[in-house]
């Protein structure tokens, strides 16, 4: 995906260094290579490819990882603003 | 012509071991040579049927056929194993499923275009044999057996609505609880002696590896992206290389998700198509035909061509407009759009009619771009409403000008 960049400081991804226990898992799982496992523990290596796909913080044992999962989809984010943040929402 | 072609099935063998194919061949229908219904030899036809015309009885049923079911016609037949008959599937893919591809690629029949949910396998697998994991969407389904040929595998399909992994991993229903609930439902423990699942890496956003090791006792080994490398996996001692987890954009991904993206917007484009043609009626003398119908010619080839340039153009350009941001690479498109329908009415509009069909164009296209970061894999939700926050006001604004001035210009002039 070297290709394609969108946005950049947007993403709500947070890495907590000291609970990590270097599983790997982080980096297995994310489609942009965003982590990398190293002696011994992660690190966010390219941050603005992040797309908060939520497939890290679903599988750190140790909830190490955090984002705001969510569906990058205009007419979802209309929906959103009118119905309240809560509502159920019919999308894509 | 009916009755000019006759379903021709292999004559079966009176006992079924199972093991026979004749099941594939009965789809295909062969033109009678004859035109003589009645002449056609009717091989395995009992001797009381003789004097009855029409065509040959179907073969006998199968052992495990069942009422109320029907054999899908990907199924090749039954494996016995210690929890019940298991389907083998074809890992060839018929013109039946290509044509249902081909439905769902342009947006007929999506939604509901999903196979039953629970255990198929693949060759002759045994209980050593890998468990691949998928979702119940027809097209997930076919791109995972068609890579199949030649493998020994289970594979076990999550009721995700019909809704592909990547998606439906979104909308957690291809989640860690509906993992669990399938191995309990088929027993999976008693088909495999080993304790691994093999997931699409894509599904990761909505199953936590170690909760479904809490649940069922199996383990999450995160396959490749695509289908293709699944055999490369394998051979890698169940390992991804980085190229198979990363997600590609690539021009044939992005022309795919077009039809898609133009038939959601059919619905609402007839009810502005209409008001686009009402708008135009309106002139010095209330309400004028001739206007509604040539002035909203103008409006709708404005409005068709801004649709074009944002849903079309964009996507298959995607790398190469300037921007990040969609709705600006919506506003690049729509204005070259625009300025070409100008150039082509030449002389016909008035001045203020030009601006208003360029902004129409413009507005349409940016918003129909916009829209399309729902269909990227790599947009991400907090970018979006950034640039929503940006980009709607913009259109919005451009809308309104529009149509004022749209339906100002017949007076002015
Ligand atoms: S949210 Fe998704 S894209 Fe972002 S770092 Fe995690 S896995 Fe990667
Ligand atoms: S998944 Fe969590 S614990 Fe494992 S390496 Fe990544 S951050 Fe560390």
């Amino acid at each position: 995906m070297k290709d394609f960049r969108y946005l950049e400081n947007v993403t709500t991804l947070v890495l907590d260094e000291d609970k990590c226990i270097g599983c790997g898992l982080c980096e297995v799982v994310c489609p942009h290579t965003v982590f990398k496992v190293e002696n011994p523990k992660a690190s966010i290596i390219d941050r603005d490819a992040c797309m908060e796909c939520g497939a890290c913080a679903a599988n750190c044992p140790v909830e190490a990882i955090s984002v705001t999962p969510g569906v990058g989809c205009a007419s979802y984010i209309i929906q959103r603003w009118v119905k309240g943040k809560d509502a159920v929402i019919e999308c894509c | 012509m009916k009755q000019l072609s006759i379903k021709k099935f292999d004559a079966d063998p009176p006992k079924c071991d199972c093991e026979g194919n004749g099941r594939s061949n009965g789809d295909k229908v062969t033109p009678l040579q004859s035109l003589q219904p009645l002449s056609i030899p009717m091989a395995g036809a009992v001797d009381e049927d003789a004097p009855c015309c029409g065509p040959k009885p179907a073969p006998p049923s199968r052992p495990y056929e069942k009422s109320g079911y029907r054999i899908v016609h990907f199924v090749k037949d039954f494996v016995k194993t210690p929890v019940g008959d298991i389907p083998r599937i074809e890992t060839g893919l018929k013109g039946l499923d290509i044509g249902g591809t081909i439905r769902a690629r342009i947006g007929i029949s999506r939604d509901r275009y999903k196979v039953a949910p629970g255990l198929y396998c693949v060759g002759s697998p045994d209980n050593e044999s890998p468990v691949l994991v998928t979702a119940n969407y027809k097209l997930s389904f076919d791109s995972l057996r068609k890579e199949l040929a030649g493998l020994d595998a289970w594979i076990l399909v999550l009721d995700t609505r019909g809704v592909n992994v990547w998606c439906a991993a979104g909308k957690r229903t291809f989640s860690t609880e509906e993992v669990i609930r399938q191995v309990k439902r088929v027993e999976l423990e008693k088909m495999v002696s080993h304790r691994e699942l093999i997931l699409p890496q894509l599904g990761a956003p909505g199953v936590s590896s170690h909760k479904v090791k809490k649940g069922c006792g199996f383990k999450v080994i995160w396959g490749p992206i695509k289908a293709r490398d699944i055999k490369a996996f394998l051979k890698n001692d169940k390992r991804t290389e980085v190229g198979m987890r990363q997600l590609t954009f690539t021009i044939r991904e992005r022309i795919v998700l077009i039809p898609v993206e133009l038939s959601l917007v059919v619905k609402p484009s007839l009810a502005i198509l209409l008001a686009v043609f009402l708008l135009s009626g309106i002139s010095p003398d209330i309400f004028s035909l001739s206007a509604a119908w040539f002035r909203g010619l103008n409006g709708a080839a404005a409005y068709l061509l801004g649709v074009f340039a944002g849903a079309v153009v964009v996507p298959v350009f995607l790398p190469w407009l300037p921007s990040r941001r969609f709705y600006i690479k919506g506003i690049q498109t729509g204005v070259t759009a625009g300025i070409i329908l100008l150039l082509v009415l030449g002389q016909n509009i008035t001045r203020l009619e030009s601006v208003t069909l360029l902004l129409l164009a413009v507005s349409v296209s940016s918003y129909a771009a916009m829209n399309f970061t729902g269909a990227t894999p790599y947009t991400s939700p907090s970018g979006v409403e950034k640039e929503m926050r940006q980009g709607i006001p913009v259109q919005l604004l451009a809308v309104v000008v529009a149509v004022i001035t749209w339906v100002a210009a017949p007076f002015v002039s």
